[in-house]
């Protein structure tokens, strides 16, 4: 089976290069553009075009995602969201002036209007009539994959044996969220897992490592 | 990058889909505003409160937001408290997933493939890059944020901090020890 959707960003356990380099708290912007860049992805978004997990989604999937600054990513995903919706064309960056109609948005965020916007976020806790299958202290077994789709069950994680720890109440599903398919919302859990369930005998002694399945990802094991 | 940037925002400005003034005041937001000294203020208070403590381990989202800090990236909040035994540590390994409520945008390292793809590994290895090592006994509990849950680590309280005001105690916790890549700061004997 030939793989058509492939996530560049699914980096835990991987064998990558390269040191960890802290940096001073008040070092926020690298480049004069960053912070530009960094408004125009939130001011689009809020313009309710696409959703948090359609925007991952379109970023994963950049080819040369390992090889792009975290801001380029942004960008690069920006501009193919913008494309995929007729919003924006490649011309128009171009010559740095309108060439195509707009498209209407939902909404544009006026500068009023930011202050209240950030602090209202977007919650993702659904109300859901299913009570959840799982409750603290089950074992469970984690999907195998692989996804032909969007999914936020990282690599190390798929096929390992876990404990449930706690429970978060149904969420948006980001899985069908980020397809267009709708909410969807599941029961999520914070699973844990030994490290050797993760990384075999040779795991970091006394390593446990857990994160948030969507119930759907999960099997009683 | 500066004038593929710049031709984004006039084209995006000309067909009315942003307002430019609020690109402003959202960079100014993250600036000045919503940063780790939000953050820094929710673990002071847990340390001087107990029962502020106790509802920050039960509902961090809602006792958080008691002290003004909410919202974007921050929606559902747990707080996990370091102790003697257990040491915590926050990554996504997915992208960069990240408390912005309280503490701001994420630094670098945190969305940089060393971070993301060893701290689910190897944390002691990224410790040590911070200069942090941790007793042998102590466990490593790493906290991968791969749905809207977003994770902020309660460091211990240094010794030698009895008597000492919210404020000068907010000043010892640093961003990186809400992370768990580092630990609170002792106090300095020479300064107030």
């Amino acid at each position: 089976m030939t793989m058509t959707y492939i996530s560049h960003a699914d980096l835990g356990g991987r064998d990558l290069p390269g040191r960890v380099v802290p940096e001073p708290e008040g070092e926020l912007f690298h480049a004069g553009w960053e912070p530009r860049a960094l408004a125009l992805t939130l001011a689009m978004g809020a313009t309710g075009s696409w959703n948090i997990d359609a925007s991952r989604s379109a970023r994963e999937t950049l080819p040369d995602y390992l090889r792009l600054s975290y801001y380029e990513i942004w960008l690069a995903a920006l501009e193919k969201l913008m494309a995929e919706r007729g919003q924006l064309m490649p011309d128009e960056l171009a010559a740095e002036r309108m060439l195509h109609p707009a498209v209407p948005v939902r909404r544009v965020l006026q500068a009023p209007a930011v202050p209240a916007t950030l602090a209202k976020g977007s919650p993702t806790a659904r109300s859901i009539g299913a009570a959840p299958r799982f409750k603290p202290g089950d074992t469970v077994r984690t999907a195998s994959g692989p996804f032909e789709h969007h999914s936020r069950l990282p690599g190390y994680a798929r096929d390992r044996i876990g404990t449930v720890e706690q429970l978060h109440g149904a969420h948006v599903f980001a899985d069908t969220n980020a397809q267009g398919l709708g909410e969807q919302p599941q029961h999520l859990y914070t699973v844990v897992f030994d490290g050797v369930a993760l990384w075999g005998a040779d795991a970091a002694p006394g390593l446990r490592v857990s994160i948030d399945a969507w119930e759907s990802y999960l099997v009683p094991a | 990058m500066d004038l593929r940037v710049r031709a984004l925002e006039s084209v995006l400005t000309e067909k009315g889909y942003i307002d430019p003034a609020a690109l402003d005041v959202l960079i100014d937001t993250y600036q000045t505003k919503v940063g780790p000294r939000n953050g820094a203020r929710v673990v002071a208070r847990a340390w001087v409160d107990a029962s502020f403590n106790d509802w920050l381990m039960r509902d961090a989202t809602a006792a958080i937001a008691s002290l003004g800090y909410s919202g974007r990236q921050g929606e559902h909040m747990v707080a996990v408290a370091n102790n003697g035994t257990q040491h915590n540590m926050v990554v996504c390994t997915l992208c960069s997933c990240y408390p912005w409520s309280v503490l701001g945008l994420p630094p670098s390292w945190y969305k940089s493939a060393p971070y993301r793809s060893r701290a689910v590994r190897d944390p002691r290895g990224v410790l040590a890059e911070f200069g942090v090592t941790l007793p042998e006994a102590t466990t490593i509990r790493v906290w991968d944020s791969t749905a809207e849950v977003r994770y902020l680590v309660i460091p211990q309280r240094p010794a030698g901090t009895d008597g000492m005001s919210e404020q000068q105690l907010a000043a010892l916790v640093t961003r990186d020890s809400m992370i768990g890549t580092g630990l609170a700061r002792a106090p300095d004997a020479h300064r107030e």
